[in-house]
């Protein structure tokens, strides 16, 4: 089982709202495959998926706001 | 120590601009290619980013088709935006693996970049809070959206050095009721060569990026 955590983004930024699911609950995803994208301030970017497996559990939807560490996803 | 190649595209098509950014992208995450800093112009084309709402394109879709606009849904931050030629479009393609890790700072830097382009042209612009962008007085002179991916950015700011500005009234740009300004509309149309502006835009991100 692999958490997919919010990374450390910048000094001072502490969260990041999801934009976009490139991958469905339930779908096989590759390690390093661009799984979620997020937003801060004017910044978009993708983060890429730390294994390869099922992705298991979606924490956070599209439009919700995650802070960094926590896990916004579970891919087995 | 970070360094970055210039690619200067001229006038290009939107789309196309768009497939040279996604290549460079790859070139750079790869590490075939140094960080790339490229400069264009655009024929009227509206883009809309990650937090726009459709509602902020002010004209219906076949109307701008006529008009010859185009509009595209991209992966940056941002809502909605349009370019003309007579802006200075500006793309990096960064890796900030090897500046910093930072998204802030990353726009801020260009945000900085700007405000010391206008300074050379005295030009006094500023910054708002929690409103990215450059700004002469209560218009919008500069505005700025990117995208991140594995730290190497694409997309990023288009500067009105001059251009038709009438044509922003067919969006409410960036999702506000705002006036954009340009060089030109300030400093009047003979005494702002955009060729020369782009020379001291490199000067100035090299100042900035420490490059």
């Amino acid at each position: 089982m692999a958490k997919v955590i919010l990374p450390e983004l910048g000094e001072g930024i502490t969260k990041a709202t999801v934009s976009y699911w490139y991958f469905q609950a339930g779908q096989e995803v590759k390690e390093k495959d661009d799984l979620v994208e997020l937003t801060t301030d004017k910044a978009a970017f993708n983060l890429p998926s730390p294994a390869s497996g099922k992705l298991k559990k979606i924490f956070f939807l599209e439009g919700q706001s995650v802070k960094v560490g926590e896990a916004l996803a579970e891919i087995e | 120590m970070f360094s970055f190649d210039i690619l200067d595209l001229g006038l290009v098509d939107y789309s196309e601009a768009l497939a040279i950014q996604n290549r460079l992208v790859c070139e750079v995450s790869s590490g075939v290619k140094i960080s790339t800093l490229i400069l264009c112009e655009h024929n009227p084309v509206i883009t809309l980013g990650r937090q726009a709402n459709e509602k902020n394109i002010l004209k219906p879709q076949d109307a701008l088709m006529k008009m010859g606009i185009s509009t595209y849904n991209v992966h940056r931050g941002g809502d909605v935006t349009m370019h003309i030629p007579g802006q200075l479009v500006v793309y990096p393609i960064f890796s900030l693996r090897q500046w910093k890790r930072d998204l802030h700072k990353f726009l801020r830097a260009m945000e900085e970049a700007i405000l010391l382009l206008l300074r050379g042209y005295h030009i006094k612009g500023i910054r708002k809070e929690n409103n990215t962008g450059v700004w002469v007085g209560d218009k919008k002179i500069a505005s700025i959206g990117i995208s991140v991916s594995r730290w190497v950015t694409s997309h990023g700011l288009s500067l009105n050095v001059g251009g038709n500005l009438d044509l922003f009234s067919l969006i409410r740009p960036c999702g506000q009721d705002i006036m954009m300004t340009s060089m030109t509309e300030i400093l009047g149309p003979n005494n702002v060569n955009i060729e020369k502006v782009k020379g001291v835009l490199i000067h100035k991100f090299r100042e900035v990026f420490k490059a």
